[in-house]
């Protein structure tokens, strides 16, 4: 399969979600992963070196080609799109169970000090968490996690792509350096 | 000073107590691990009276907090008699710490580039097409809703200063009003709430009661984008 680079990017071109390396192999079927991987890395670097109006993006476990962050304003002007507009208590809660998942409600409460239950159904809604299942213990309390939507929209590889505690304690604005 | 506090106080109302303390110990610049807690446990309930005035149930998280400065001011007093007593101090150190952690944590998400504001894609599937129903909808925050209160009391006529402790109904009692109207409408405008020839007492007591019910996470209240309106939906 000569053409294998093109299949691929125009498989990118028309998918509506990231596509993962199974579902390209699931469609071309023949090359191997390692093949795949490496076409997929040419093709970033192409559009690396061009320095275009997108580029290619690992997000959510796939591969997706995005609009480089430079031209958002011009995008805005093209299709008005709904903005994210989280609050500060809604970033918050979303952060504590993205490091802390799989979470339930009181812990995460512990965390904030306030009640979440108005913040953790309005992240459900926009699908940003899910639901786990119940923890068993008294009560029965829903466990939290968040989702692959929330990896998308975070342009965020998968979950270990977080900045670890340790990067966020050195380079946050509001970190311990700061205090004193 | 008063203003300031005045300030915090309507900025922290809901991001809560943790938000206060780490607001006061950045304000003294203090260092975490050695908390003067008597000036902020001083500073503290001083907020909490700020609150009060204004919001009287609202405080409630802020309580507990409170009394777990309160207790740890006193336990600091006590004489220590043993040598390797642990600090009460570090009952707050920790979560102080974690929640600066989670904090600077949202921050760096907020910072990425972000689908749909900062970076698009060709198709995009119809449920990164956030609160798309009804017109555009924004989650409304409490400078909004002042705002639009402070719109409601200008079309009060301008009588008698306010005495809040003057109620003729409660707020609980107009929680339950408010609720009334929910079980029959399902939802209802901001506006709505506030009958035109409303005393201002009354006006008053059922901001409060809003904002009481969005606390207990009874209603959502969202505002569209190109109207202005805010709309209340009972949860």
């Amino acid at each position: 399969m000569e053409d294998i680079k093109n299949i691929i990017e125009s498989l990118l071109l028309v998918t509506e979600e990231p596509l993962t390396i199974a579902r390209i192999k699931s469609i071309l079927i023949e090359p191997g992963r390692k093949e795949l991987q490496n076409a997929l890395t040419e093709l970033a670097a192409e559009y690396e070196a061009r320095k275009g109006g997108f580029f290619l993006r690992e997000v959510a476990g796939g591969y997706q080609i995005r609009t480089r962050p430079e031209y958002r304003e011009w995008i805005k002007r093209l299709i008005q799109p709904k903005p994210l507009r989280l609050s500060k208590p809604a970033l918050e809660t979303l952060a504590i169970i993205a490091y802390k998942q799989p979470i339930i409600r009181s812990d995460i409460e512990h965390i904030r000090g306030v009640n979440c239950g108005g913040i953790l159904r309005m992240l459900l809604e926009r699908k940003l968490i899910r639901i786990l299942g119940r923890k068993e213990i008294p009560g029965r309390p829903i466990i939290y996690a968040t989702t692959k939507q929330f990896l998308e929209i975070f342009d965020l590889k998968d979950l270990k792509d977080l900045p670890t505690p340790e990067e966020i304690a050195t380079l946050g604005d509001g970190s311990l350096e700061n205090m004193e | 000073m008063q203003e300031d506090n005045y300030n915090v106080q309507i900025d922290d109302i809901f991001e809560g107590p943790m938000d206060l303390l780490v607001h006061l110990i950045k304000k003294h610049e203090v260092d975490i691990y050695d908390i003067p807690i008597a000036l902020i446990t001083k500073q503290y309930l001083e907020y909490i009276e700020w609150m009060k005035i204004m919001n009287i149930d609202i405080a409630g998280d802020f309580i507990v907090m409170a009394s777990t400065l309160t207790k740890i001011k006193s336990r600091m007093l006590l004489p220590s008699h043993e040598e390797d007593e642990e600090d009460p101090r570090l009952e707050l150190v920790k979560p102080i710490e974690e929640y600066l952690l989670m904090k600077s944590a949202a921050e760096k998400l907020a910072a990425r580039s972000l689908l749909g504001e900062d970076t698009f894609v060709r198709n995009p599937r119809p449920e990164n097409q956030l609160m798309d129903h009804e017109g555009e909808f924004i989650k409304v925050g409490l400078f909004e809703l002042i705002d639009a209160f402070q719109k409601i009391l200008e079309n009060i006529s301008p009588h008698e200063r306010v005495d809040i402790t003057a109620d003729t109904i409660s707020v609980r009692d107009k929680i339950v009003q408010i609720v009334e109207i929910f079980e029959s409408l399902g939802s209802t405008t901001f506006n709505e709430l506030f009958p035109k020839n409303a005393e201002q007492s009354e006006v008053i007591v059922t901001f409060l009661a809003i904002l009481e019910m969005v606390r207990l996470s009874l209603v959502r209240i969202i505002q569209n984008t190109r109207t202005g309106i805010i709309r209340l939906f009972y949860l």
